[in-house]
């Protein structure tokens, strides 16, 4: 999640007296918190289940689990049969699907607010109650293995992410991709599913985010009828897994059938731990939006525009994680210019802010896109949902969302100055270059231009 | 590149089935007194405005041998206009947080304006949206740089499987009709900065454009901004459209390709916007790919044999007639395979319609889910402008759920019998063995 795109009720006083109590909360018994965020502008609701668990969670041989339970957890339950739940969601006139990512794994039914309820008694179900059986198992792992062929195997671009956070993560298990390596997919069996259910699958390593026309006392009392009997257990130990320091610059090159060139470079980061005391993940982030906030931001506009250096370019930095950092800057050289062009002209403009900073100008135009989008946001009750949930994925409190753009809004020119020259390191760099390969075997163009 | 990053950074998302359907609102519309036809949504609960603005200028209206130019042009309109360069109109959009898009397809080129509808917001925003809308600069210079990038774009495209897939696909369904006819490097190498700007006068005017606006402003709020828009185009006249599609005989492309999944595209030219059966089409292929999770497509090509992650099929209702389409990607070796499966489920479909039980959960879904499509600014937005741009019903989305209802097993199979042949299909495949 990207701050900058977080929910801002505290800065717009004509959502003041509605934001006073609501989001609401409450704690069962067993340990599973519900937050319902009330939204009246439709008769819709969106019940989002997250689980505190995700590819970070895995364990060396068999990664891709996280994500291959999302997948089995629609195959049903003893009273639900395989395939039911996508069905009786449908019947609901109802959207769902689930997501994994490195931290968390989350599942969602988007539907008519009368049919909330049905929705509750499915996701409170599958919950305690899923079968992980054999037969279903080996026709959903082959579905995996293409998912992995569709995004990964043949998307140039995904498999040098996914060589890049290799090399760059070398202990943590961000170096492990979410949807798994082949390998261990192919050697994954139902009784490895099962066992990553079992253990994790828990209310009290769960939240539930609900959002719509619903009112919080009746969805309260709902969730305590469906997920109120189901038991809690004692989670494993969690390991740090700290990634060591980085103490020099790494390089990895993807060779793919593609045309252009991609170059990423990508630099150790922190992380938003501490909302008070923590002041460089929001210089960051605004630092972000100095730089690719706009199409006239200052990397498009100079390297793109101007220079004519890169056909594309940008700055991706995630401040809330349960893990490590990163500060990503990618884009591809224009015809003509090499990775290495493209290369010195992203260190030049970090190097403009490192020695002459940014304006207030730009830092008051960031600030004003910032204020908009929290209003934008609004539109979009799953979107609501998704920042409620994604916040409290990285250790974070919800209600403190707030708290969080009030600190990016007062961040300085100087802030961000002093976060470019600290964090832009070669020491801890990692470079990862797309070799484009031609379909046919043929030589097209050079990408690996010599470094200078 | 950019989004393409955006994606590799978040989760890996299950599949996530969009589906092409409308739904219901007041839609409140008159034609400017400078001749464009208005939609107007008012929608009070958050402080913002939606403005779009579709013109009948999408690639269908590319001059032979100079496919690419819409979605050039459509791309150059914000790079300088009136007296602001492409830095001020980027600037002084951030500097009010308005958000300034839109793009070009075959049928329509939209520019759409989100903003704060508070004046001291709104006003600017609006002063950039008709600034590049009447006088946009197509700089020659800024031609040139968005003419390497947009060929460079091209080049990597035909690089990749599903991007080849489709071209071809399209190639195929319509060889002697401006759909089939797509930007390639060669034909926008031969585009000139005079071509944009002659486009431009050509089709972005008030007879050929339709506006929409929701959010939160008056009605006679809605008029004046309309109007505004509407004054500063030229009159014009309505774009002209080719001939209709003529369908061409069924054909199989295989194409080579090193990549470890085939991309298999079935399908033929099926039906316009409007055309009547357009309901029983949609209500049946719910049934057949279009329900997601639940349909026979996904449950025999996913669900009981693992072949692909995604298989879905659709009715893509176009200006003219818009493509049937039945897409998947498969391990390569399996790709035969997978295409049987598929058209055994096209022709059973064909040949018997849904069960009674299974139009019921069509029925069920597609009428149930109708607050679903409405429940967004953004939503709204989309439906007017769909409903405007294509001239459908004012009270289409009233009508949107008793025309579900109405639909029968016999309607589907009559409807899918004189849209989708079997021997007609066009199959296009990309790294199959």
């Amino acid at each position: 999640m990207r701050i900058r795109h977080l929910l801002p009720v505290l800065l717009a006083p004509w959502l003041l007296t509605a934001a006073l109590a609501n989001p609401y909360e409450t704690t069962l018994k067993n340990g599973l918190r519900i937050i319902v965020k009330e939204d009246r502008r439709a008769p819709t609701a969106v019940q989002m289940v997250w689980y505190r668990i995700g590819s970070m969670d895995e364990v060396d041989g068999a990664s891709g689990v996280a994500h291959v339970l999302e997948h089995m957890m629609f195959k049903g339950t003893p009273s639900v049969g395989p395939g039911e739940f996508n069905k009786r969601v449908a019947a609901a006139g109802g959207r769902d699907n689930a997501f994994t990512s490195r931290d968390y794994t989350a599942y969602f039914q988007q539907v008519p607010k009368e049919k909330l309820d049905e929705m509750m008694q499915l996701e409170a179900d599958r919950m305690r109650h899923l079968n992980v059986e054999a037969k279903e198992f080996e026709q959903e792992i082959k579905v995996v293995m293409e998912e992995r062929r569709m995004r990964t195997d043949d998307n140039p671009q995904s498999k040098l992410f996914e060589q890049m956070n290799a090399v760059a993560f070398q202990s943590h298990p961000y170096r492990r991709p979410i949807i798994g390596w082949m390998n261990d997919l192919e050697t994954m069996t139902a009784a490895d599913a099962k066992a990553w259910y079992d253990t994790w699958y828990v209310p009290n390593n769960a939240y539930v985010v609900i959002t719509g026309d619903v009112d919080h006392k009746a969805v309260f009392a709902l969730a305590e009828k469906y997920y109120g009997p189901l038991e809690g257990r004692a989670l494993p130990l969690r390991k740090p897994q700290i990634e060591p320091a980085q103490e020099g610059s790494r390089r990895v090159s993807v060779k793919a059938p593609a045309e252009l060139p991609v170059l990423i470079m990508g630099y150790k980061a922190p992380i938003l731990r501490n909302i008070e005391t923590d002041s460089e993940p929001y210089a960051l982030e605004m630092l972000g939006a100095i730089l690719d906030g706009h199409d006239a931001a200052r990397f498009n506009k100079k390297l793109v525009r101007e220079d004519k250096v890169a056909l594309s370019v940008g700055f991706d930095y995630d401040g809330t994680a349960r893990g490590p950092g990163m500060i990503y800057l990618h884009g591809s050289p224009s015809e003509g210019r090499s990775v290495a062009d493209l290369e010195a002209a992203l260190r030049a403009e970090i190097a403009r802010v490192q020695k002459d900073g940014i304006s207030e100008t730009e830092l008051k135009r960031a600030k004003a896109q910032l204020l908009a989008s929290q209003v934008y946001k609004l539109d979009s009750m799953f979107g609501q949902a998704m920042e409620i949930g994604q916040t409290e994925s990285a250790g974070l409190p919800y209600q403190k969302i707030n708290r969080m753009l009030e600190k990016l809004q007062k961040v300085t020119a100087a802030e961000a100055q002093a976060v470019a020259k600290k964090y832009f390191n070669d020491d801890t760099l990692t470079i990862g270059v797309l070799d484009p390969q031609p379909l046919d075997g043929k030589p097209r163009r050079s990408a690996v231009a010599t470094r200078h | 590149m950019k989004n393409a990053m955006k994606k590799l950074l978040t989760a890996v998302t299950a599949l996530l089935i969009t589906q092409a359907a409308l739904a219901g609102v007041k839609i409140e519309h008159w034609v400017s007194p400078a001749g464009a036809r208005v939609y107007f949504v008012e929608s009070r609960v958050l402080p913002m405005l939606d403005v779009q603005v579709d013109f009948a200028a999408g690639s269908m209206f590319d001059p032979a041998g100079k496919s690419g130019l819409a979605a050039l042009t459509r791309a150059a309109l914000d790079l300088g206009a009136g007296s602001r360069d492409e830095t001020a109109i980027a600037e002084q959009l951030a500097d009010i947080g308005a958000n300034l898009g839109g793009s070009a397809d075959t049928d329509r080129a939209s520019v759409s304006l989100r903003t704060l509808s508070a004046k001291d917001k709104r006003d600017p925003a609006l002063d950039i949206l008709r600034s590049v809308l009447h006088k946009p600069l197509f700089d020659a210079a800024i031609f040139e740089r968005e003419k390497a990038r947009t060929i460079a774009s091209l080049k990597e495209a035909m690089t990749q499987p599903g991007s080849i897939a489709g071209k071809a696909f399209w190639a195929a369904m319509y060889p002697n009709h401006p759909y089939g006819q797509q930007a390639s490097p060669e034909s926008v190498t031969a585009l000139h900065r005079d071509d944009l700007a002659a486009f431009h006068s050509r089709y972005y005017n008030a007879a050929n454009a339709s506006i929409t606006l929701v959010g939160d402003i008056s009605r006679a709020d809605a008029e004046k901004i309309a109007e505004a828009i509407a004054a500063g185009l030229p009159k014009g006249e309505v774009a002209t459209v080719p001939a209709a599609p003529v369908a061409p005989k069924g054909s199989v492309t295989s194409l080579a390709h090193p990549a470890s999944q085939a991309h298999v595209y079935i399908g033929l030219p099926a039906i316009e916007r409007g055309n009547p059966d357009y309901f029983p089409l949609l209500v049946g292929n719910y049934t057949l790919g279009g329900g997601g999770f639940v349909s026979r497509l996904m449950k025999e090509v996913r669900d009981k044999r693992g072949y692909a992650y995604s298989v879905y099929s659709y009715f893509a209702p176009l200006k003219q007639t818009g493509p049937f389409q039945i897409g998947l990607q498969t391990k390569r070796s399996q790709a035969k395979d997978a295409i049987k499966v598929s058209r055994d489920v096209l022709e059973g479909f064909l040949k018997d319609g849904p069960s009674e039980e299974e139009l019921a959960a069509a029925k069920a879904n597609l009428t149930g889910s109708f607050p679903l499509r409405l429940d967004s600014n953004k939503k709204l937005l989309d439906n007017a402008a769909v409903i405007g741009f294509y001239g459908l019903p004012l009270d289409y989305l009233d009508q949107y759920q008793a025309k579900v209802q109405a639909v029968t097993v016999d309607d589907i199979k009559q409807a899918f019998s004189r849209r989708v042949r079997m021997a007609d299909l066009i199959t296009v495949t990309v790294a199959a063995d």
